[in-house]
């Protein structure tokens, strides 16, 4: 018996019956649950009993149960509201410089954060046009060769599997399949268009919903030699003439005829083309390369399916499973694992290899998120911190509102409405700041502007308004319910330090954790930006001021070479086959008659007479190409020093290296002439040291030109116009050198933008949370220091009395974070990085001191003030 | 008016508040109308209308001494007042009074 009683009925029932019931009939409808309970536990077991003492609580949930709301509260609620407003506005105004600290610094962590729900917003909307967006999943392969784990899933899969699930499962409507790659100049008549796209299957309108104008969706891409136009593509082709059934000849081969149009892509779509061509066309075209039946091609087609309603994406994985099962024996070695992606995740799934577009990848987004959480919190803390610092003017007035009457939750309403209305305020000030960093976060990668708009919309500016709602309860809970604490007998009776002292410790450390992450960021912005610098004007090992890459597009470069010779702008032309320094790697195999068994990769660059003169390599020995005809042989190379040393040729001394020959692509090359060493690769990367220089202008896919000129942009003009004369159909795709350099360290450069961007937040959200620091701790302080003012103190002694503690905490902040930055570049960063600049320890310390003069002209400005305040104006009160 | 006529739920309810006396409780009531009844009387059920009759006045209740069992909570003891005695009273008159109008006859030939 006794024991029995001992089982009580779940707890959490109890108190749901509690919450819910009026005081009034709870202790006896508690007290029958429970007899029911002990009884039940008797005639049919303890889990039986728990089971119908759950659902007797829920079954009382009646009207007549229930806690009728308290009424008078709401009321009270609502008629303080105005109040509140009222109040708040007051207190705002009174404290201006708090409000204005306040709003600023909510300001500036929200405009990161509305950026952050910009980029979700877009997200979001990626790919929703499609009606059936919730049921199409891709289907994605991960390619294992004798047994090598750790290889990752790939957006593409092999056209086979595409082919068996559309034919052998249950749960799949369709599979809509596009392949790479489909790009090419259409001709029609005289006119030349180039364009790009892929090869699709007929089921792709029936997955996807791109909206057919002209021409019948479920026939357009069923015959071969089928072409399907966006909008845009056909009024590029045909301007206002109706394409349907028109036929267009593709890179002047053979001719398709258009099937259909569709309306343009849109821009929150992850697959993006101008055109598509039937899948059935690249049968005919590929023969041997089409490679139907073969299980492991698994690089280039992309397959969607769409799966019935409330299909079983287990089973259809275990399905895939036993597929890989039946079809891995058909390839050696091979294990091909394929999975379903939902096509809601691509966006934001991880990243994962042969995407069809580009995508956002989640470990952006969550780096992105992360760091805007932490300048967020760090200004809720400061609104906090400032808040508390206020206590002292505020608790008196919470005192006065506990004795008149306000309760509790009325306090807290108090100070939450004041935390929502900053916040709003902060929010309008944040939009701007969204609107100024917009395109400078758009400008930081080529990629982002493609899948962003970050255009202002309704919906996204409802997200706005709560975030800032948000904000503004999460800034002002703590405070709030500080004040709600407060006693108003304890502060009537003029006990004034309270509370705060105890959290001063915590509060410190808040500080010293905010001017770490604040230096942190600075040194390593000024680590990056050297190294940014470093690398741009770094030494090549030739010259590349003033020299305009031209991009020939397969065009014949001799009508170009000899047009531009004509300008008097343009000292010297050379044609090349790429642009080196920039990051990218052409390679070749060598092989040297003194160790025959021993061939190695070298990178090389093919050019023509006057590449070496014009950019200015320098012959150590020998001599340079001659001009030769296009068709003749190719004999002759140039070799870096890097090359005699590797195969040891003529003991590694260039003079005695000259004519000797060495076998690159099977042909035997004399070397003619030695060069010095040069960065063929971009200058953080030691990849490829040995080089050959390989005469062959046929193989030119760039003219290089060097220019003097006092107006660039007039060159240029009169250089493209000279390209439409040749090249009507392609744009004039032209860049000079350095700035093709600069573009090889984007990359750098937009780490530099947002880690600069990003100290310079923390360090003014770091030096708000200071400045209420300074303030709160003088204010606490102003009766001591009145009292040494009139003991006679001099004021620079309270200055220093009062300002050692912080210079104190910021030291330590520096003696922590510098190690760290240096620890992080040496130990880090350098090691993986060739051709490093050294650490410019002596620029961080200066970015360090910067940081520091800052904190200490808070520091003074606010201990001054309270040095010079008059002690008699204090101490009367006393 | 609704409030002055009872429902036969509430009768009985309330018979059995006058029949149990000095144990009228809510656990007590619904086992009693179980035993007199033979229906199956629901905690709910009574509940409610416990606390419908008490709205109506024809009930007053108060809460008993706390014991050991029902987890220490007291029980709240019903009584009928009398108002509850008049309702139950007229209730029976009117029955009363419509079987004495049906003549024995009729009774025993159906």
């Amino acid at each position: 018996m006794n024991r029995e009683n001992k089982i009580s009925p779940p707890p959490w029932a109890t108190q749901l019956l509690r919450w819910y019931c009026k005081p009034s009939l709870l202790e006896d409808l508690e007290g029958d649950l429970n007899e029911y309970f002990q009884r039940n536990i008797k005639s049919s077991g303890v889990r039986k009993a728990k089971l119908v003492y759950v659902i007797d609580v829920f079954k009382f949930f009646r009207l007549y149960t229930i806690r009728k709301p308290e009424f008078i509260t709401l009321l009270m609620n609502f008629i303080m509201i105005g109040s509140y407003i009222k109040t708040s506005g007051r207190s705002m105004v009174r404290n201006k410089l708090f409000s204005f600290i306040n709003i600023v610094g909510l300001a500036v962590s929200m405009s990161v954060g509305l950026v952050l729900i910009g980029v979700l917003t877009d997200v979001l909307s990626y790919d929703k046009f499609h009606q059936n967006h919730q049921r199409i999943s891709r289907v994605i392969a991960r390619y294992e060769y004798l047994g090598e784990k750790g290889n990752n899933f790939m957006a593409t899969t092999s056209l086979k599997s595409a082919r068996l699930i559309k034919e052998n499962f249950s749960g799949v409507e369709d599979v809509a399949i596009l392949r790479s790659t489909l790009q090419g100049d259409l001709q029609i008549g005289e006119k030349i268009i180039p364009l790009g796209g892929f090869w699709a299957n007929p089921a792709l309108f029936k997955v996807f919903s791109f909206e057919m104008i002209k021409g019948n969706q479920v026939t357009a891409l069923q015959q071969p030699f089928s072409l399907v136009l966006t909008e845009t593509s056909a009024k590029k082709l045909f301007g206002d003439q109706d394409a349907l059934g028109k036929t267009v000849v593709l890179n002047k081969d053979r001719s398709y005829t258009i099937t259909g149009i569709i309306k343009d892509i849109p821009f929150f779509s992850h697959i993006k083309f101008e055109m598509l061509g039937s899948l059935g066309t690249l049968e005919i075209i590929e023969k041997e390369d089409w490679r139907k039946d073969s299980w492991d091609d698994v690089w280039r087609t992309w397959a969607y399916v769409l799966l019935s309603e409330g299909a079983d994406t287990k089973l259809i994985k275990t399905n895939l499973d036993n597929l890989s099962k039946k079809e891995d024996p058909s390839v050696k070695n091979t294990h091909i694992e394929l999975a379903l992606q939902p096509m809601d995740n691509i966006m934001f799934g991880d990243s994962i290899g042969n995407e069809i577009g580009p995508v956002l990848g989640s470990t952006l987004l969550w780096v992105f998120g992360g760091l805007a959480f932490i300048v967020i919190l760090s200004a809720c803390l400061n609104y906090t911190n400032l808040s508390i610092a206020r206590a002292l003017r505020r608790t008196r007035e919470v005192g006065v509102r506990k004795v008149i009457g306000a309760m509790r939750n009325n306090v807290v309403m108090q100070f939450m409405v004041e935390a929502v209305i900053i916040s709003l305020c902060s929010l309008a000030i944040a939009i701007v700041g969204f609107f100024l960093i917009r395109p400078h976060f758009l400008s930081i990668e080529p990629e982002i502007q493609k899948m962003f708009t970050l255009q202002l919309s309704p919906l996204m500016l409802i997200y706005f308004f709560l975030f800032a709602i948000l904000v503004g309860v999460s800034a002002g809970m703590f405070p709030s319910l500080f004040f709600a604490k407060v006693q108003a007998i304890q502060v009537l009776k003029n006990t004034a330090s309270f509370g705060g002292s105890k959290k001063i410790t915590g509060r410190k450390v808040l500080m010293v954790i905010q001017y770490c992450i604040s230096i942190i960021l600075v040194c390593a912005s000024i680590g990056v930006y050297r190294q940014y610098q470093h690398y741009v004007n770094f030494d090549l090992g030739f010259n590349t001021e003033n020299i305009l890459n031209i991009s020939l597009q397969g065009n014949k470069p001799d009508i170009l070479r000899k047009e531009l010779s004509e300008l008097p702008e343009v000292k010297a032309v050379s044609q090349s086959m790429m642009v080196t320094s920039v990051g990218s790697y052409w390679g070749t195999n060598m092989k040297y008659h003194g160790s025959p068994n021993d061939s190695s990769g070298v990178g090389f660059n093919s050019i023509d007479e006057n590449y070496v003169p014009l950019l200015g390599h320098k012959l150590i020995a020998g001599r340079n190409f001659e001009a030769k005809a296009d068709s003749t042989k190719e004999s002759e190379v140039i070799v870096n020093q890097q090359v005699l040393k590797r195969f040891n040729i003529g003991n590694q001394e260039p003079e005695k290296a000259l004519g000797d020959v060495i076998k690159i692509d099977g042909k035997d090359l004399t070397i003619i002439g030695v060069m010095k060493d040069f960065q063929y690769g971009r200058a953080n990367n030691q990849v490829s040291k040995e080089i050959v220089f390989r005469y062959s202008k046929k193989d030119s896919r760039l003219m290089n030109v060097k220019l003097q000129s006092n107006d660039l942009i007039a060159t240029h003009a009169k250089m493209e116009a000279i390209w439409k004369k040749i090249d009507p159909v392609h744009p004039f795709e032209a860049h000079f050198y350095n700035e093709q350099i600069q573009e090889a360290f984007a990359g750098l450069s937009a780490t530099v933008k947002l880690a600069g961007f990003l100290a310079f937040l923390a360090i003014s959200i770091a030096s708000l949370g200071l400045l209420g620091m300074v303030v709160f701790t003088t204010e606490i302080r102003l009766k001591e220091i009145s009292i040494r003012k009139v003991m006679g103190a001099s004021e620079g002694k309270l200055l220093y009395l009062l300002g050692k503690g912080f210079v104190f905490l910021l030291l330590i902040a520096a003696a922590i974070s510098m190690p760290i930055v240096i620890l992080f570049f040496e130990k880090v960063v350098f090691p993986k990085t060739a051709n490093h600049a050294p650490l410019n320890v002596f620029e961080m310390v200066l970015g360090v001191l910067a940081i520091l003069i800052l904190a200490l002209i808070m520091i003074g400005s606010q201990t001054l003030k309270a040095a010079k305040s008059n002690p008699a104006e204090v101490l009367k009160n006393e | 008016m609704k409030g002055t006529n009872l429902g036969e739920f509430e009768e009985l309810v309330l018979l059995t508040i006058a029949a149990l006396i000095n144990d009228a409780y809510s656990v007590g009531i619904c086992d009693e109308l179980e035993k007199q009844t033979g229906r199956t009387v629901k905690l709910g059920v009574v509940h409610a209308v416990l606390n419908r009759l008490e709205e109506k006045g024809l009930v007053k209740s108060k809460l008993g001494e706390a014991t050991q069992a029902r987890g220490g909570k007291r029980k709240r003891y019903y009584s009928i007042t009398s108002a509850g005695k008049s309702a139950l009273l007229k209730s029976k008159e009117v029955r009363d009074q419509l079987w004495s109008m049906i003549p024995q006859l009729s009774l025993k030939r159906i």
